[in-house]
């Protein structure tokens, strides 16, 4: 039976818990209510109070106290009710989580989930994609998986990494897709991209929902003769430049796609390491698709707006593949 | 670089109910007169003479406050010291030369240059490093605490703080977080009645920081803070309604802060008749009148015990000053595991 986006995150929590005595939950309304978003349900029954804590609303709280709890050597999972919310805990993650093996040499096994992303109708506070914020802070990684498979191999790769991480998990996709995973154990590592769909004529290097979006144009494009490469970069801290760069000198033109707003989004680090190291291979200036730069907006027709979708990534890759 | 002698922390630690008063006296005098003449010598001689560089900030006169509460330490024991609380480091075996180090921004430091003055740590001796941010360090505590009620040890969290860190937000997240988990912590006020600029009236609107306690279901208590055994025996209540499952306790100490909030800083934004007053109630000079008094010891036997100090004082900054810089190349590197 297929296993979904969110079932696989589940499913990789749940296997961590069973390996590691030291991994434990934390968060609010994880337990008994079992998540906001359901992810957490029937862990309170099956590990207890222990080890799956319901806490007061206190993002700063349940950060500090995750940080705490892994300097001890445990391995803390918090989870952030929305990643928009993540701004309480944001000094502790940067200030303090982030530069404790630098500083000190302590470190400070933690996972962060962070529910995140558009497309839910959930209006300004609800759906931002906050991943910039982190991926700016050296100590820190920072994971936006795209399939089931990766969420689960991500999530239980997080859990065993001996570094803070946040972990993004798309909203959208939590029960929109599925897929067959592997009976047996399997984890993916932090840091390689992959590639979800191999091209000859341009590369769309992108992440977290959009690749489902990249791929959809992707399709429609094949149809017009353009044979489109989609890189889903899956972490972006620390950034798999070889898989970045490998891909834009193989197609020579690359676009680039996040959901997230545009000034100093992902896409313009990304196109300065492609600059930096493969400039001369590229046949034409890299492009990028994005959403613009206001908040995320709550009306359909708004959200619509300003959300990237298949039609706007296939106009901007059919002006490249022209150039 | 030298390592933590597990063992020499160990004997310094755990003071037994037994200890006579003499003796307690001698060890409180002993830690207090180490972290005065320690800061003097940062701050009056290695800052003015250049070698140490950035902020320096010092516990003058604040000295009962560490002193009489982590000797109640055990080695399970995990501590999260303030800026103020120079004698915990001591009190847990970090070698003095080190903490010279890291002033200095040498090799050997705790952080080997990678960060300054009292921003240092080791889990190995159970001190978490002081967050810069202090009021940071309570959900921090709270964690830690849980990690040990999780794995059920004994151990406690000592976590500690100024009357500025409680006007901040994580500072009542962290403490509402202990108390409704029922957390080991025990909560130290170093109420010096100043953060940075600011006066007490413009920190708060109640007249103590132990009014917040009940609020939060705590309990908590004012001590005196220039006075180490008042300290002492407060800790030692506090310590074992901690250590018994009753959740965490709160101890607001009640002391001045005798410099400004730094070295940079002449404070006169403060009253001097304050200083005058608190300059009479000094702990380490409360400390001698009482052992005098009480015959625990004499002038002769309290100098001599200074005059120890100093030579230790004077053999880490040789030690420490001796020590090289880092290697430039040493900028990367441990910002993730295996690097």
């Amino acid at each position: 039976m297929p296993t979904t986006y969110l079932e696989a995150i589940r499913e990789g929590l749940w296997e961590e818990m069973e390996r590691d005595p030291d991994v434990f939950l934390i968060g609010e309304d994880i337990g008994v209510y079992g998540g906001a978003f359901k992810v957490t349900a029937g862990f309170i029954e099956h590990f207890g109070e222990r080890r799956v804590v319901d806490t007061p609303i206190s993002e700063s709280g349940i950060v500090g106290a995750a940080i705490g709890a892994g300097l001890m050597g445990l391995r803390p999972v918090a989870e952030m009710q929305f990643a928009d919310f993540i701004t309480c805990g944001f000094d502790q993650i940067v200030n303090f989580a982030a530069k404790c093996r630098y500083r000190w040499n302590a470190p400070v096994p933690m996972v962060v989930r962070a529910p995140s992303g558009g497309g839910i109708h959930g209006g300004p506070f609800h759906s931002q994609n906050p991943e910039m914020w982190f991926v700016k802070v050296p100590g820190l990684k920072v994971i936006c998986p795209s399939t089931a498979y990766d969420a689960k191999g991500l999530i239980k790769s997080a859990v065993r990494d001996n570094d803070p991480v946040i972990f993004f998990e798309h909203k959208a996709l939590y029960r929109r897709i599925k897929e067959e995973l592997p009976a047996g154990e399997f984890t993916v590592p932090i840091g390689k991209a992959r590639i979800a769909r191999a091209g000859r004529d341009l590369s769309i290097i992108t992440y977290g929902a959009m690749v489902w979006v990249a791929l959809e144009a992707a399709d429609a494009l094949a149809a017009e003769g353009i044979d489109v490469e989609v890189v889903d970069l899956r972490t972006l801290l620390p950034l798999d430049r070889d898989t970045v760069c490998e891909s834009a000198k193989k197609t020579a033109k690359v676009l680039l796609l996040h959901e997230d707003t545009r000034t100093a989004g992902m896409a313009g680090e990304l196109a300065i390491t492609i600059t930096e190291s493969v400039f001369e291979h590229l046949d034409a200036p890299i492009v990028r698709v994005t959403a613009p730069d206001t908040p995320v907006p709550f009306s359909p027709p708004l959200e619509e707006a300003f959300l990237p979708n298949a039609a706007k990534v296939i106009e901007k890759a059919r002006w490249l593949h022209r150039y | 670089m030298s390592t933590i002698s597990t063992t020499s922390a160990q004997e310094r630690l755990g003071l037994a109910e037994s200890v006579p008063q003499a003796e307690l006296a001698r060890r409180f005098l002993y830690y207090m007169s180490l972290m005065r003449e320690t800061e003097d010598r940062i701050e009056r001689k290695l800052y003015r003479q250049g070698k140490v560089l950035g902020g320096v900030y010092v516990g003058r006169g604040q000295e009962a406050i560490p002193v009489g509460s982590a000797l109640h330490s055990l080695p399970e024991d995990v501590l999260l010291p303030s800026h103020r609380d120079m004698a915990a480091y001591f009190i847990r075996g970090i070698p003095l030369g080190r903490v010279f180090a890291q002033y200095m921004g040498r090799i050997g430091g705790l952080t080997n240059g990678r960060d300054g003055n009292m921003h240092m740590g080791d889990m190995r001796a159970g001190l978490v490093s002081i967050i810069s941010a202090l009021a940071a360090t309570v959900p921090v505590a709270a964690g830690v605490a849980l990690a040990l009620k999780y794995r059920s040890s004994n151990g406690i969290a000592f976590n500690y703080f100024g009357d500025g860190s409680t006007s901040r937000g994580d500072w009542h997240e962290g403490v509402n977080m202990a108390t409704v988990l029922k957390l080991p912590v025990v909560f130290i006020c170093n109420n010096n009645q100043y953060a940075y600029s600011t006066p007490l009236s413009g920190q708060m609107a109640c007249a103590n920081v132990a009014d917040r306690g009940p609020a939060y279901g705590m309990p908590a208590e004012i001590v005196d803070g220039n006075d180490v055994f008042a300290v002492y025996e407060a800790t030692a209540r506090a310590v074992a309604h901690a250590r018994s499952g009753l959740g965490p306790y709160m101890l607001e100490c009640k002391t001045f802060r005798m410099t400004g909030h730094s070295a940079h800083d002449a404070a006169e934004y403060v009253p001097a008749a304050l200083f005058e007053e608190w300059a009479k109630r000094d702990p380490i000079l409360r400390l001698e009148q009482k052992m005098i008094e009480y015959g625990w010891s004499d002038r002769a036997t309290i100098d001599a015990l200074h005059g120890q100090v100093l030579a230790e004082v004077d053999a880490a900054v040789a030690w420490a000053d001796a020590q090289p810089f880092p290697d430039p190349a040493t900028l990367f590197g441990n910002v993730y595991d295996g690097e």
